[in-house]
C-alpha cells in the first residue's frame, strides 16, 4: 500500500529517519538543510528518541557516531561545508566499522559558495570525505519520493555494512515542496534490518574478527560484551595493533566488505532507454530536467534516454560498460563541473563522452539540456 | 590486603605504554578504586577518551571503552549518555585535547551540565608528541616549539569550567592518590557535568628540559604551585599569584542536569507535561 503526503525533501527525510528507528540525531544548522533538524527535533522525543543541537558540525556527527557506537540508529544532517568539518570524524566511523546516516543537502561550493543555491559539486567529496583508504556509500534522491525512500535504504545500508552511508540531497530537492507517493509506514518498519549482534559467550565474542568480505559486529554497549572502538589500526576485539598482516586484512577488508557485495547497493533508473540513440547521464535533482528535455526531444523525433545512479558510490560500473558499448552518443549533465564524468569515462573506458555542466548555483531547465543535445549530437 | 585490580584491568594490555613514573597509571588505579568503591557494574560504565597518553587510558580499562579523535571525548560522550542517561560516562582527556583542540566541546558540555566526568590529566605538555606547547605549559618553559621559553599565556581549565556552567569542578594531583580516588568518586556520583583536573607528571617531556628529569622532582615542582582550597581561600590576591588550588572547587546539586531536562522534554511531546516558558527556570539568562 502506499500513501500520498504533502511534503519537502528536507522534511521527507527526517520522517524516513524516524520511521526507519532512528533514535538519535546530532546536528549544528546549516543551510539548506536545517530544515532536516527542524523536523527530526520535534519528531524524535515524542518517540522517545533524542535530537540535540550540537555546538558545531563536529561535535554533531560526534554526538552521533557515539550513540551508534552505543547501539541507537543515529543520524546527522549538514550541508558540504558541514561534512568538511565532519570528514575527519567520518573516517572514524569508516574504521571503527560504525553505522551512521549523514544527508548531505548540497548547495554551492567551494567554501562558503553559495549557500541558498543548488549544486552537486559534493558528489567526488562523498567518494572519500576523509583522509586514508575506505569504501563510501553514497545514494543520492532524485525526486522527492526517493529523499523519503533512499533515507530509509540508507539506514538498512549502514547496518548491513557497518559504516556511514551518505544520502546526497540538493538545495533544489531538498527545499522542493509537493506531493509524494510514499510506502505505508508499517511496510518500512517490516524491512527494516538492523546490524547483526553476537549471542554467544562474550568471552567467544570478536567485534572486528569476521571474514574478509564482511563488515565488523558490533553489539550494543551495556550488555556485556566489552570491546574496543579507536580510530587506530586494530585487532579482532578492537585494540590498537601495529601488527602487519591484521593491519593489511583490516584495510583490505573495508574495501571487500563492499566490493564482494556491490549487488546488494546497487540501484539505477533507465528512463526511455530502451529505443534511445542518445544516452543522457545524469541523477539526483538534475534528472528532473533531464526526463522533461527526453520527453520534448522524442517530439521532436530524436530518441533520447536517461541512465540515473541512485547509488552512486559504489558506482554501477558495469552497467556503465555495456551502456558505453551500446551508446555512440553519450551526454553527461551535472550541477558542477563534471566529477561524475570521470568515473562514467573510468567505467565505460572512453574519453569522447560530451558533458553539461553547470556551477552558477541555479538548476538545470530542460531547454538547456535540449540545446546541448542539439549542440553535440 | 592490597587493593586487586585485576577485576577492572585488560591485564592482556599490560604492560602499559606509558613511560616509567607516568601519573596517569596512578590516574588509572584512582579511577579504578573509585568505581569499585562506588559498586558501579562495569557493563554500566563507558570510559571515552581522546588523542595523546592518555587517550590509552579507556583501552586498558575492561569495560565499554571508546578511543576517539582528538579533542571529540566530550562529543562523543555527549551522543552516549543522551542515548543511554542511565548509563555512566567518563571522559578522559589531556591539557591538549580537553583545553586546545577541543576546548569547545569542553565549554559547551560544562554549559549543559550533561552528566559526564571529565577527568582532565594536565601535564602541561603535549607529551606524546614530543613537549609541544600546551594551553597550560607555563609561561618561560621550554618546550620543542618555544625554545626560547613559552610566552603563551595558560589556561585556568577549572576557573573555565566553572565560568561555563560545570556544577562540579575540582583539582587533584597524582601526588595525592588517597584524595585523587575520593574527588573522583565524588565526581561520578555527582549528577551534572563533573571537571576534575588531575595535575600530573610528565618528567620525560616536559622535566627534561625544565630541570625535573626525575619524577620526583616534577611531583615536587607540582606541589610547589598547589595549595588547598581552605589555605587558598584564606590568602590575599598577591598569594594566589602562580599558586593553583586544589580539592573539590564548586559543587551545585541544584543546577538542572541536561539528560533530566531532555527527559521533561519528551514528556512535553508526549502530552504528559505544559511546555517550558521562561516562568520555568530560575535562571533564564
Amino acid at each position: 500500500m502506499a500513501r500520498e503526503v504533502i511534503s519537502s525533501g528536507n522534511d521527507l527525510a527526517a520522517k524516513a529517519a524516524v520511521d526507519a528507528g532512528c533514535m538519535f540525531f546530532g546536528g549544528y544548522p546549516i543551510t539548506p538543510s536545517s530544515e532536516v533538524m527542524h523536523t527530526i527535533s520535534d519528531l524524535l522525543p515524542k518517540v522517545g528518541g533524542a535530537s540535540i543541537q550540537m555546538e558545531d558540525e563536529i561535535a554533531g556527527v560526534c554526538a552521533a557516531i557515539g550513540a551508534s557506537m552505543s547501539g541507537v540508529r543515529s543520524m546527522t544532517a549538514t550541508s558540504g561545508p558541514g561534512i568538511s568539518l565532519k570528514a575527519e570524524n567520518l573516517g572514524l566511523a569508516q574504521m571503527a566499522e560504525v553505522p551512521l546516516v549523514v544527508v548531505n543537502v548540497m548547495r554551492g561550493g567551494p567554501s562558503t559558495g553559495l549557500p541558498t543555491r543548488v549544486s552537486q559539486g559534493d558528489v567526488a567529496q562523498a567518494k572519500n570525505p576523509s583522509h586514508g583508504d575506505y569504501k563510501s556509500i553514497t545514494v543520492c534522491a532524485g525526486n522527492l519520493e526517493e529523499c523519503y525512500t533512499e533515507t530509509v535504504r540508507a539506514f538498512n545500508l549502514a547496518d548491513r555494512f557497518m559504516q556511514p552511508v551518505i544520502v546526497l540531497l540538493d538545495e533544489t530537492i531538498g527545499h522542493m515542496h509537493g506531493k509524494a507517493v510514499l510506502p505505508d509506514v508499517e511496510e518500512v518498519k517490516a524491512g527494516i534490518k538492523l546490524r547483526k549482534t553476537f549471542d554467544g559467550p562474550p568471552e567467544e565474542y570478536k567485534p572486528y574478527g569476521v571474514a574478509q568480505d564482511e563488515p565488523a559486529v558490533l553489539n550494543p554497549m551495556f550488555k556485556g560484551y566489552r570491546y574496543h572502538f579507536t580510530g587506530l589500526h586494530h585487532d579482532a576485539m578492537g585494540f590498537p595493533t601495529e601488527e602487519i598482516e591484521t593491519c593489511r586484512k583490516l584495510i583490505d577488508r573495508l574495501f571487500q566488505k563492499v566490493d564482494a557485495h556491490r549487488d546488494e547497493l546497487e540501484s539505477n533508473e533507465e528512463f526511455m532507454l530502451d529505443d534511445a540513440d542518445i544516452l543522457l547521464i545524469g541523477y539526483g535533482s538534475a534528472s528532473l530536467a533531464i526526463k522533461e528535455a527526453i520527453v520534448r526531444l522524442r517530439d521532436e523525433g530524436i530518441k533520447a534516454g536517461l541512465f540515473r545512479p541512485i547509488t552512486l558510490w559504489p558506482s554501477p560500473e558495469e552497467r556503465m560498460y555495456e551502456l558505453g558499448q551500446k551508446f555512440d552518443k553519450v551526454l553527461s549533465v551535472e550541477l558542477n563541473q563534471g566529477q561524475y564524468l570521470e568515473e562514467i569515462q573510468r567505467a565505460m573506458g572512453r574519453k569522447d563522452i560530451q558533458k553539461l555542466t553547470k556551477t552558477n548555483g541555479r538548476p538545470f531547465s530542460p531547454q538547456d539540456i535540449i540545446d546541448k543535445v542539439k549542440e553535440v549530437f | 590486603m592490597a587493593f586487586n585490580y585485576d577485576e577492572y584491568l585488560r591485564i592482556n594490555k599490560m604492560p602499559t605504554l606509558w613511560c616509567w613514573g607516568c601519573g596517569d597509571g596512578v590516574i588509572l588505579k584512582a579511577f579504578i578504586r573509585a568505581v569499585d568503591k562506588l559498586g558501579i557494574n562495569k557493563d554500566d560504565l563507558c570510559v571515552v577518551s581522546g588523542i595523546g597518553c592518555s587517550g590509552r587510558f579507556s583501552s586498558y580499562l575492561d569495560t565499554n571503552t571508546v578511543h576517539t579523535t582528538h579533542g571529540r571525548t566530550i562529543a562523543y560522550a555527549t551522543g552516549i549518555k543522551l542515548a543511554n542517561p542511565d548509563k555512566h560516562v567518563v571522559c578522559v582527556a589531556g591539557d591538549g585535547d580537553a583545553l586546545a583542540i577541543g576546548g569547545n566541546h569542553t565549554i559547551h558540555g560544562c554549559r549543559r551540565n550533561i552528566d559526564i566526568t571529565l577527568i582532565l590529566i594536565n601535564n602541561f605538555i603535549y607529551g606524546l608528541t614530543n613537549s609541544q606547547t600546551s594551553p597550560t605549559t607555563p609561561r618561560g618553559f621550554w618546550s620543542v616549539t618555544m625554545k626560547q621559553g613559552n610566552i603563551d599565556p595558560t589556561f585556568n581549565g577549572c576557573k573555565l569550567a566553572e565560568a561555563a556552567g560545570a556544577s562540579f569542578v575540582a583539582r587533584e594531583k597524582v601526588s595525592e592518590p588517597k584524595k585523587m580516588e575520593k574527588v573522583i568518586a565524588a565526581a561520578l556520583q555527582h549528577k551534572g557535568f563533573s571537571f576534575v583536573e588531575i595535575l600530573s607528571n610528565c618528567h620525560i617531556n616536559l622535566g627534561r628540559k625544565n630541570k625535573m628529569a626525575d619524577a620526583m622532582e616534577n611531583l615536587a615542582w607540582i606541589d610547589s604551585i598547589t595549595v588547598s582550597k581552605k589555605k587558598y581561600d584564606a590568602m590575599s590576591e598577591e598569594e594566589r599569584v602562580n599558586l593553583l588550588p586544589t580539592g573539590i572547587l564548586k559543587q551545585d546539586t541544584e543546577a538542572e542536569e541536561y539528560c533530566d531536562m531532555y527527559g521533561k522534554l519528551k514528556e512535553v511531546y508526549q502530552g504528559k507535561r505544559e511546555k517550558f516558558t521562561p516562568a520555568d527556570f530560575k535562571k533564564v539568562i
